[in-house]
Order: C-alpha cells, then sequence, then structure tokens
C-alpha cells in the first residue's frame, strides 16, 4: 500500500523571470523529517509556500493522499499545520488570546491554554499584549500550536528564528517525538542541529544564474 | 484526528477576533466616522446657510461622504492581517474561507457603518434635510452600507499584496459603488417630495442580497490570489 503523505510532483517555480527549481518532485512519507537547504534567495520559502497551497508552482503539483491539494484544500488542511516567517500573531491581542483564535481556527481542541503557553515558557505572559512581548516570546506564542496540534503534516519556514538554544532543543525533541508518532515535517533552517544526520532528509536546492 | 468546529463558531470567533482588535486600536474605529463628521460639518460652512440650497444638495452630501468614509476604511480589512500573517492562516484553515471572509466584513461594517448610520439623522438637521426623508435616510443606510462593505473587501483582497494599492483601489471599487449612490440619493430625494420610493430601495436590498451572497466567495478567491 502507498501510504505517501505528500508528494510533489516535477513542481517548477519561477519568480522574477528565474528559475528556482525545476522539475521538483519528492515525496514525503510518514516519519520524515527533511530539512529544505540552500542559500538565500534559492527557493526554500517558495517551496514550502508551494507545498502548503499558499502559491500556486509554475508548474507541476503537490499531491496530499494522492489528490491533488487544490482539489481538497479542506482535507489537506486538516491535517496541515503551517507556521511562515510572518507568525500570525497579532499585536493588539494577549498571548492566551492568540493561542486560542489559532487553534480554534484550525479546529484544534484545546481546554487548557494556559498550561500550552507555560509549555513554551510563557508563564505570567498570558495577558500580556504581544505587541509587549520580544521575538523569541511572540515566535513561542505561535509555536505553542505545535504541542497541541494533531496535524499530520508540519511544514515550518524557520521555526528557530529567534528562540534561544533551550528551545531549539525542545523543539527538536518535539520534531523527533511528532516523526516517531507518524508524523512528518518539513522546514528550512540555517542553524545547526543536534538531530542526527541520520533521522533527517535534506533537500538541497541551489542558486541557479540563469 | 481534528476535531471539526461548527460554522456559526468559526464566524464568531473570527468576528469577536476582529472586534477586539479594533477597540485596541481606537485611532481605527474613530478616523472613518470622524471624517464623516468633518465633510457633513464643513458644507454648511462653505455652502452658507441657506436652507433651500442644504436641503437639495443634502442626501447627495450624506452619500457622498458615507462612501467616502467606508472607501477610507477599507484597508485596514486585510492589511494588516496580511502583514503579520494572520491571513495566511487563515486561508490555511480547514473551516470555509467565505464564513471567515463574511465574519470580517461584518466586523469592518459594525466598525465603520454602524456608527454613521447612528450619527447621520443628528447631522442630517444640520443640512436642513426635509422632515420626511428622515426615514429614508436611515433605511438606504441600514441596506446601503454593508453593500459598499462587502464590495470594496474585493478590491482590498485584490490589491493586499500591493504596497501602495490605495489609488487601485479607489478606480476597482468606485465604479461599482455608484448603483448604490445613484440609488439611495434617488430614494431619499423621492421622499422628500413625498413619492412613493419602495422601488429604489428594493433595488438597494436586491444589491444587498446579491453581493451578501456573492462576494464573499469572490474575496476569498481575492485572497488567494492575492497571497500567492
Amino acid at each position: 500500500m502507498n501510504n505517501t503523505l505528500l508528494s510533489a510532483n516535477a513542481l517548477t517555480c519561477i519568480r522574477e523571470d528565474r528559475i528556482l527549481f525545476d522539475q521538483l518532485s519528492f515525496d514525503v512519507l510518514p516519519g520524515e523529517l527533511i530539512q529544505v537547504e540552500g542559500p538565500n534567495g534559492a527557493g526554500k520559502t517558495s517551496l514550502l509556500r508551494i507545498l502548503a497551497g499558499l502559491s500556486r508552482p509554475y508548474d507541476g503539483q503537490v499531491e496530499f493522499n494522492q489528490v491533488s491539494i487544490e482539489r481538497e484544500r479542506d482535507a489537506y488542511y486538516e491535517n496541515l499545520l503551517y507556521i511562515g516567517h510572518l507568525a500570525g500573531v497579532k499585536g493588539e491581542l494577549t498571548a492566551q488570546e492568540n493561542l486560542a483564535f489559532n487553534l480554534q481556527l484550525h479546529g484544534e481542541q484545546c481546554d487548557d491554554i494556559e498550561q500550552a503557553l507555560a509549555t513554551v515558557k510563557l508563564t505570567g505572559f498570558e495577558d500580556a499584549l504581544a505587541s509587549h512581548l520580544s521575538a523569541g516570546q511572540s515566535r513561542r506564542i505561535a509555536l505553542a500550536r505545535l504541542w497541541q496540534s494533531d496535524a499530520k503534516i508540519w511544514i515550518l519556514d524557520e521555526p528557530f528564528t529567534a528562540i534561544d538554544k533551550a528551545g531549539v532543543i525542545e523543539l527538536e525533541n518535539l520534531f523527533i517525538k511528532h516523526v516517531d508518532s507518524g508524523g512528518a515535517i518539513i522546514f528550512t533552517s540555517h542553524q545547526d542541529m543536534t538531530i542526527g544526520s541520520d533521522r533527517l532528509k535534506r533537500i538541497t536546492l541551489d542558486y541557479h544564474f540563469d | 484526528m481534528t476535531h471539526s468546529i461548527s460554522y456559526w463558531q468559526t464566524f464568531s470567533n473570527v468576528l469577536s477576533r476582529d472586534l477586539k482588535v479594533a477597540v485596541r486600536n481606537k485611532g481605527d474605529v474613530l478616523n472613518p466616522l470622524v471624517f464623516f463628521i468633518i465633510v457633513i460639518t464643513l458644507f454648511p460652512l462653505a455652502i452658507g446657510s441657506d436652507s433651500q440650497i442644504l436641503t437639495r444638495i443634502a442626501p447627495g452630501i450624506i452619500w457622498v461622504a458615507a462612501l467616502l468614509s467606508a472607501l477610507l476604511s477599507l484597508e485596514r480589512l486585510f492589511k494588516n492581517d496580511y502583514a503579520d500573517g494572520s491571513l495566511e492562516q487563515m486561508l490555511l484553515s480547514p473551516q470555509p474561507l467565505f464564513i471567515m471572509v463574511l465574519a470580517k466584513v461584518l466586523a469592518h461594517w459594525i466598525l465603520t457603518g454602524v456608527p454613521i448610520i447612528l450619527i447621520a439623522p443628528l447631522l442630517a438637521v444640520l443640512l436642513h434635510l426635509e422632515e420626511m426623508a428622515y426615514s429614508a435616510l436611515i433605511i438606504t443606510l441600514l441596506l446601503g452600507t454593508p453593500v459598499l462593505s462587502l464590495i470594496g473587501a474585493i478590491g482590498v483582497a485584490l490589491t493586499v499584496g500591493i504596497k501602495k494599492g490605495g489609488v487601485l483601489l479607489s478606480l476597482l471599487v468606485l465604479p461599482l459603488y455608484i448603483p448604490v449612490l445613484i440609488f439611495a440619493t434617488g430614494a431619499i430625494e423621492a421622499a422628500a417630495l413625498g413619492m412613493p420610493y419602495a422601488g429604489h430601495l428594493a433595488i438597494i436590498a436586491a444589491l444587498l442580497v446579491g453581493a451578501l451572497t456573492l462576494t464573499p466567495f469572490a474575496i476569498g478567491a481575492a485572497l488567494r490570489v492575492s497571497t500567492n
């Protein structure tokens, strides 16, 4: 039986008349931890946005459970957690309100928001406006969803940005736990990981000059 | 397994979030209303206190001011959400996009349309609006301002990715506002002359129903294009 979660079929992406990647194909299986590598401007974010269905590839398609994601968005999005460069945290709302809204928006139940914020070391900041928190703290509000999510596929664009060293290790442990329980993670990062290279699958994008 | 929540819950979540954000950004709520008041109060000063002229042009002034103030406030509808990434999260939600869009537009109307409707009769006194025309004024505003928010939202959704989309937005949206403007002022003028104006109202109501049912899909599609 084919248990591929997500498959990219011959994706081509063109930005500003430059080919970022051409006929890129790969499969994402349960239990895979995939790091997308490449220099700045190589198209890492573009690839992740295409995989999440936010952008359309110039050519090719992304399939979730062998069905094009554009045809069955709802089914895909029930199983997808995407956190981009912009974390989707509103400065006018408190940490608690932000997390509660983001969880509800994706149909994830959480009875104890305070506990969820405690897991990302935000105890005592529940009622602070997100705009008053540091960059790392407001990033943590967005990342708190990871601990509550049942989504199978996580697509994370630079999840470690602004996160301290201890936080990065906790995230890595969570990643391992998620892939061990049958999930899959696709992420980009320029930071050195402590996760062994035997666990990581790498997709390397090169910078094309033509 | 993800737990599904009802459409109504999604709708009220988005609505209450938008209202909360707006209340904490007081300037955003007050700006369109203050603009509306300023424009209308300037007219009697500029034209003079000749009540006949004012009575004649009052419906037009009130509606043009309402229209421009709606246009001014439109950008806020999706711009901030686009800038901080929460729009992306909404597009990635398994909930139907048109429900969330409808909730956002309703929040926009509550914050910009309702205050104008409440204050318009007061400002109409300044303009010596014919007494018989007050009910027509209120009804046309009640039916017409939601249409402005709904149609305007398509324009904002299309231009949300553009840095300086203000002029483009006006160009896109204003022509679509014209029918509302014509029939609304027509209704008020008819009412001032003591003539029946139900026909005008029916057309504005039809515009509202059409906008309510069709625009959320257009707005959703436009948002997907803009974030591409």
